[in-house]
């Protein structure tokens, strides 16, 4: 049931756009077609990114129940227990959703193959995972000062998800700093698919800025890894 | 304060959310980036189809995004409550044991919370969107009456709905997996992601058929002024029928269930 379930957020999800594209001709200047390998791909990624690191968000429940302390006890380091502490299966089916959209979305584009094609998407996919699962762990740092405000992270987590899967060019300015820059998922599909099918994105950014997606990724790498040490530096543990 | 029981299981619920005020404001952080976001790709939809889709302009279908942002911490689309884990410890039984209705005390909690929801989580998410997201407020008076009506009505059908829901767990211990179908498909149904008028015909219909609409769309609709006259008269007609069902279901389920009802220890 619960492997079920999350399947179905998944196809959902997929139909809310698809829902919303077929009102319409295109939106942000993509199809329904394109759309798809935007959603397809970012799905994909912040799924991997949920099946190995998205336990992370049990970090407040760590805390406040005081487990969190026996991690420290261990000669490993606690980002690495945390993460290990447990890997559910059922987050697996969440994966098909996002393949299979990608892979009609690759079939009905008009796609010209070549290295440098799939050289793009394998690169997509692996920054979008990388820039996904930074975000989890920047919300896990951030967890040891909100603790009862978990939902603040929720914005750039679960809001990043749900912006990955839309063109950019339909974003106010302030949501384009904020997904575009600071927590980069604009990285993790549209701009990758931008260059892919030449669409033009943003205005004043060249057409191969989807091949920029690493420099995100390191970023958010670091913003993630300065978020986990201070929050674990402020962390006192439960006593006792 | 008033001696009425139920009164002050209403009461109970307004004031115990007011202890977490930074929870609260986290709810409203997360709300509005969503909103900002689901502004921006409606607002893009009315755009690329030449200002007008299904009945929506621009200002109205950001009235749309917002008004829905403001309700989200007021209805129950993720399907988990205090009931469905008081059956599974076994505290329930202790529940059964007071002389107060369980269905009627657990909803009005519940419904206490959602009317103190829409004071730090509503009210601003409508601010934000008159100033930022462009939303058009509604014309008439009758509009904001008829509104809040309707709005009352559809927190009530939420929570009664997921009432029901939890009494499942009467009959199968892990209730759960059914929270995670339900927390899929309450928000697609109830116009949460997009206006339920966007769906193709027969998913329409099927929408039209479960008691998900009244709990967002139809006081969204009513409160928008996007509907009014006879129209907000029959949403509102619907959403009360919709609410005698589901209370009536938990009704049935509740004595069922206090039959069937076991619990360990001594």
């Amino acid at each position: 049931m619960d492997l079920f379930g999350s399947a179905l957020v998944g196809v959902i999800e997929f139909t809310e756009i698809w829902v919303l594209y077929s009102a319409t001709d295109q939106i942000g200047g993509f199809t329904l077609a394109q759309i798809m390998l935007v959603f397809g791909l970012s799905d994909l990624a912040f799924s991997l990114a949920d099946l190995v690191v998205g336990h992370c968000d049990n970090l407040p429940v760590y805390v406040r129940a005081g487990t969190l302390d026996v991690f420290f006890l261990r000669p490993q380091p606690v980002l690495a227990q945390l993460i290990t502490s447990d890997l559910s299966l059922r987050r697996l089916a969440r994966c098909l959703v996002g393949a299979s959209a990608l892979t009609v979305g690759l079939v009905l584009n008009d796609i010209d193959w070549g290295v440098g094609t799939i050289g793009l998407l394998v690169l997509a996919l692996v920054c979008g995972f990388v820039i996904f699962s930074a975000q989890f762990v920047t919300a896990a740092g951030l967890q040891f000062f909100l603790i009862n405000g978990a939902e603040m992270t929720n914005a750039f987590v679960y809001g990043g998800r749900y912006a990955a899967t839309q063109p950019a060019t339909v974003w106010p300015r302030v949501l384009l700093v904020v997904f575009g820059a600071i927590f980069p998922v604009a990285f993790a599909a549209y701009l990758p698919v931008s260059t892919l099918l030449g669409i033009p994105g943003l205005a004043g950014l060249p057409a191969w800025i989807g091949w920029c997606a690493p420099i995100a990724a390191l970023w958010a790498v670091v913003v993630a890894g300065l978020c986990w040490r201070w929050g674990l530096r402020h962390y006192r543990g439960a006593g006792g | 304060m008033t001696r009425n029981p139920y009164a002050r299981f209403l009461a109970a619920g307004f004031r115990g959310q007011s202890a977490y005020p930074l929870a609260t404001f986290a709810g409203l952080v997360a709300n509005a980036t969503f909103g900002l976001l689901k502004g921006g790709i409606m607002g893009a939809a009315v755009a690329s189809s030449g200002g007008e889709l299904a009945g929506y302009s621009a200002a109205s279908m950001a009235a749309f995004v917002w008004l829905g942002q403001g309700m989200l911490g007021s209805v129950n689309f993720w399907g988990g409550s205090d009931l469905q884990t008081r059956i599974k410890s076994g505290d329930v039984a202790v529940d059964f044991l007071r002389p107060v209705s369980v269905q009627a005390a657990q909803i009005l909690t519940d419904i206490g919370k959602g009317l103190f929801a829409l004071l730090p989580r509503g009210l601003p998410s409508v601010l934000i969107g008159v100033l930022v997201g462009g939303m058009a407020l509604p014309p008439s008076a009758s509009a904001y009456v008829l509104g809040l009506v309707s709005l009352l009505i559809g927190i009530s059908v939420s929570h009664a709905t997921v009432y029901v829901l939890a009494t499942c767990g009467f009959w199968i211990v892990e209730t759960r997996g059914l929270s995670a179908l339900y927390m899929a498909c309450s928000g697609f149904f109830a116009g949460l992601f997009t206006p339920i008028y966007l769906f193709p015909d027969w998913l329409l219909t099927v929408t039209l058929l479960t008691p998900f609409p009244s709990m967002m769309q139809f006081p969204i609709d009513v409160l928008s002024g996007q509907v009014t006259g006879a129209g907000a008269w029959q949403h509102l007609g619907v959403q009360v029928l919709w609410l005698a069902v589901v209370l009536a279901v938990g009704q049935l389920m509740t004595r069922a269930g206090r039959r069937r009802l076991e619990v360990q220890g001594g």
